[in-house]
């Protein structure tokens, strides 16, 4: 066989073995399939340049491919490109679709069906579909589709004896009526049916591998196949009852703001339960202070100090204070590593069940005013993570502007986990007017921040328009290999940036660069913010980490408003030295350094503002006034969001911007 | 009418979607210009959830304010 040439990953298919593709929809239970035919030895490797996974594994003298879950194949995003590279190189798909869903899930069928390839159907979750009263003729199913249909039931193994023993039947299936004859003429100039479909379909990324120009007829034959798929569907299911069942009254009740908003704040109390005081407390107690700064870092500098003495210049940037070898790998490991899992964890769930669509439906209002669209709810709860693991994932969202608005306001305006901790800590001892200001004036930054680059940027971000699966009990095995899945990958991606990060630093601290930078900032600590001298010290900390930053401020004598004032800064300023490198990964050079410099500005301005206008609502020696301070940032959000909406109503009678999916 | 305007319980004709990325995608969840939807929930404010089948889909309010259907079916 001579694919592979386009797929990005390396497959090693052994000789005259064939390349059994698992192709679905998202949520109809591939991957158990893909776990029963593969066993335990399964291989899985990064698709180039994105997030995703792909895993093989051997079938007897054959490879079975798991794809990403997708509606259709082209090039909407990094699923579907991936999904599609690899079912055009496949010998056979083994496709599976829901019963429940039948409608939805054909269309990809016939999408396969259409690039000519062998396919055998596997009609899963057959015993849901009966007891929501749907009905399906099986053997109708086949005929008109014209390949094999096993029905299945995964999750208790039903009728994967019988997949197996026909697997091999799989074969080409009745294509789209009118699709034949347009094809025939590419297939001669392409050699390959189903690149040639794709070509015709549009797909942008195909046509260029031959130098053609993409054909427009996507739409047509959309329309022609979903008619298809319609007529078969009329065919062969038949609806007996239809009852609400409880997971569709639930599945309502998360929608509606006045059940929803309980719900998901119920949610995230759990959530804070589960990873601020358990993961963040007890675990990172156990793993950052009792394993690496007790046993693991005195261990790698005794045997280091062997070599080299720990003052000299590369002792300090191995074992120093923000040692290669030390803080770097402490922080990784100790720290992040176990909020990671424990953020992904709760992710996945709620991808798994079927929640996460739903909170993005539910929140998509809120998120609208702020130029991002409810799937934004993402990479933002993910920020109270670790913000460097919340920018990488703003990849999912569906334009440049999007991204451009996330990555802005997580950098600016969400503190990590590490941070929060630090943050909750001081707060705790000052009384709730202070929590309320604190909270308060970030929240008004975050909201003015994003009213502003939504009516500023050009365009127009995507609307949600998403599908709501079915809500289902996480399947809990699918939920683990999701989390470290993703944790590893984060991590791999992370850990060259974190050690960057702290050689930067401690280069900076070898040269006496930091010294300078914080006797630069001591005028502005000292006059802007009225805070003591030494504070500058503690921001400088913040632009290696941020809860280096705020944990600094914990050893000054501050008076509660200069705490408030601190922490309000320190929040507010530069996102970590980590978060920054994957901003200028991520971003344009041009448009990182935007995002840092203005990150400098907006923390000492709003951190200012607040120490300046305390000063002047409190005459005399009294106590500091906080409710005029409050009431101020109020007023003045309102104004801002007042002000944008405007500006933003005239511009949308002017132009009416087109809105789509990106097309990278 | 616009599908902004729909209430829950409705049903309508979707009669226009406005993009071609947006009636791509659209076909692909099984609903196409032509189709006969009922409208399972409005977020107030928020977006407006349609279901055919057993298929449901959440649609941004912007989106739904560019989608013409005809209602009362």
């Amino acid at each position: 066989m001579t694919h592979g040439c386009c797929t990005g990953v390396k497959i090693d298919v052994p000789e005259g073995g064939k390349r059994i593709v698992l192709a679905g929809n998202p949520n109809t239970g591939k991957s158990v399939f893909f776990n029963h035919f593969t066993g335990i030895y399964v291989d899985v490797s990064n698709y180039p340049g994105t997030t995703l996974d792909i895993s093989w594994g051997r079938y007897g003298s054959d490879v079975i491919i798991d794809t990403p879950g997708v509606y259709g194949i082209s090039s909407f995003n990094d699923e579907e490109r991936i999904a599609r590279d690899i079912i055009l190189s496949a010998d056979l798909v083994l496709n599976v679709v829901s019963a429940v869903h039948l409608e939805r899930d054909l269309f990809l069928t016939q999408q396969i069906i259409d690039t000519g390839v062998p396919v055998i159907v596997a009609l899963n979750m057959i015993d849901d579909a009966r007891r929501m009263g749907i009905e399906v003729d099986v053997e109708r199913l086949s005929q008109l589709l014209g390949v094999p249909v096993i029905p299945t039931v995964a999750v208790k193994r039903k009728g994967f004896e019988r997949l197996k023993a026909e697997l091999y039947t799989a074969r080409p299936g009745h294509v789209t009526p009118g699709v034949e004859k347009e094809l025939n003429p590419l297939i001669n100039r392409v050699g390959n049916r189903g690149e040639a479909l794709l070509i015709l379909e549009g797909d942008p990324v195909i046509a260029a591998r031959y130098n053609l120009e993409p054909g427009t007829r996507q739409e047509e034959i959309y329309r022609r196949r979903r008619e298809r798929v319609n007529a078969i569907y009329q065919q062969v299911v038949r609806e007996t009852s239809r009852g609400a069942s409880m997971a569709v009254t639930l599945g309502r009740l998360m929608i509606k703001p006045l059940t929803g908003i309980p719900i998901l704040l119920l949610t995230l109390w759990a959530m804070y339960k589960a990873i601020g005081i358990f993961i963040a407390g007890t675990v990172v107690g156990f793993t950052e202070e009792t394993i690496m700064q007790g046993m693991y870092e005195p261990a790698v500098r005794h045997f280091v100090e062997q070599f080299i003495p720990q003052s000299s210049i590369p002792g300090t940037i191995l074992i120093g204070e923000f040692g290669l070898l030390t803080m770097t790998v402490t922080y990784l490991l100790g720290l992040l590593m176990p909020l990671v899992v424990g953020f992904y964890f709760f992710l996945s769930l709620f991808e798994d069940s079927g929640y996460l669509p739903r909170i993005a439906t539910l929140v998509d209002r809120l998120l609208n005013s702020i130029g991002l669209n409810g799937r934004g709810v993402i990479p933002i709860i993910l920020g109270f993570g670790c913000v460097t693991m919340a920018t990488i994932t703003t990849r999912l969202l569906s334009s440049e502007r999007e991204r451009k608005i996330a990555i802005f306001l997580l950098g600016l305006t969400i503190p990590c986990s590490a941070q929060l901790g630090v943050i909750a800590g001081m707060l705790a001892t000052l009384g709730p007017h202070y929590l309320a200001l604190y909270a308060l004036v970030i929240f008004s930054v975050l909201v003015m921040a994003g009213t502003l680059l939504a009516t500023l940027l050009p365009g127009k971000s995507a609307d949600l328009f998403i599908d709501l699966p079915p809500l289902r009990l996480p399947r809990i095995d699918n939920v683990l290999k999701k989390t470290f899945t993703k944790s590893f990958h984060f991590l791999r991606e992370a850990a060259p940036l974190f050690a960057l990060g702290a050689l930067l630093i401690s280069t900076f601290q070898v040269t006496g660069i930091l010294e300078f930078l914080q006797n630069l900032l001591a005028p502005l600590t000292v006059g802007w913010l009225n805070l003591p001298r030494e504070a500058a010290t503690a921001f400088i900390m913040g632009i290696v980490r941020r809860d280096f930053g705020a944990a600094g401020l914990t050893e000054l004598a501050l008076s509660p408003l200069q705490t408030i004032v601190a922490l309000i800064t320190i929040t507010l300023f530069v996102p970590c030295i980590a978060s920054v490198l994957v901003i200028f990964k991520e971003r344009t050079k041009k448009e990182a350094l935007l995002i840092w410099g203005s990150s400098w500005i907006a923390a000492f301005l709003v951190g200012g503002l607040v120490a300046q206008l305390a000063r002047l609502f409190s005459p005399g020696s009294g106590k500091t006034q906080v409710l005029p301070v409050i009431l101020f940032f109020i007023a003045f959000t309102l104004i801002v969001v007042v002000t944008c909406n405007l500006l933003r109503r005239t511009r949308t009678t002017s132009s009416i911007t087109e809105q789509g999916y990106k097309s990278r | 009418m616009t599908l902004d305007r729909i209430k829950r319980g409705q049903r309508c004709r979707i009669l226009s979607l406005p993009s071609e990325s947006i009636r791509a995608q659209a076909l692909r969840f099984g609903i196409a210009e032509g189709e006969i939807v009922t409208c399972s929930e409005v977020i107030p404010g928020g977006p407006v959830i349609i279901s055919k089948n057993h298929q449901e889909i959440a649609i941004g309010r912007g989106l739904a304010r560019q989608i013409e259907v005809e209602g009362s079916i």
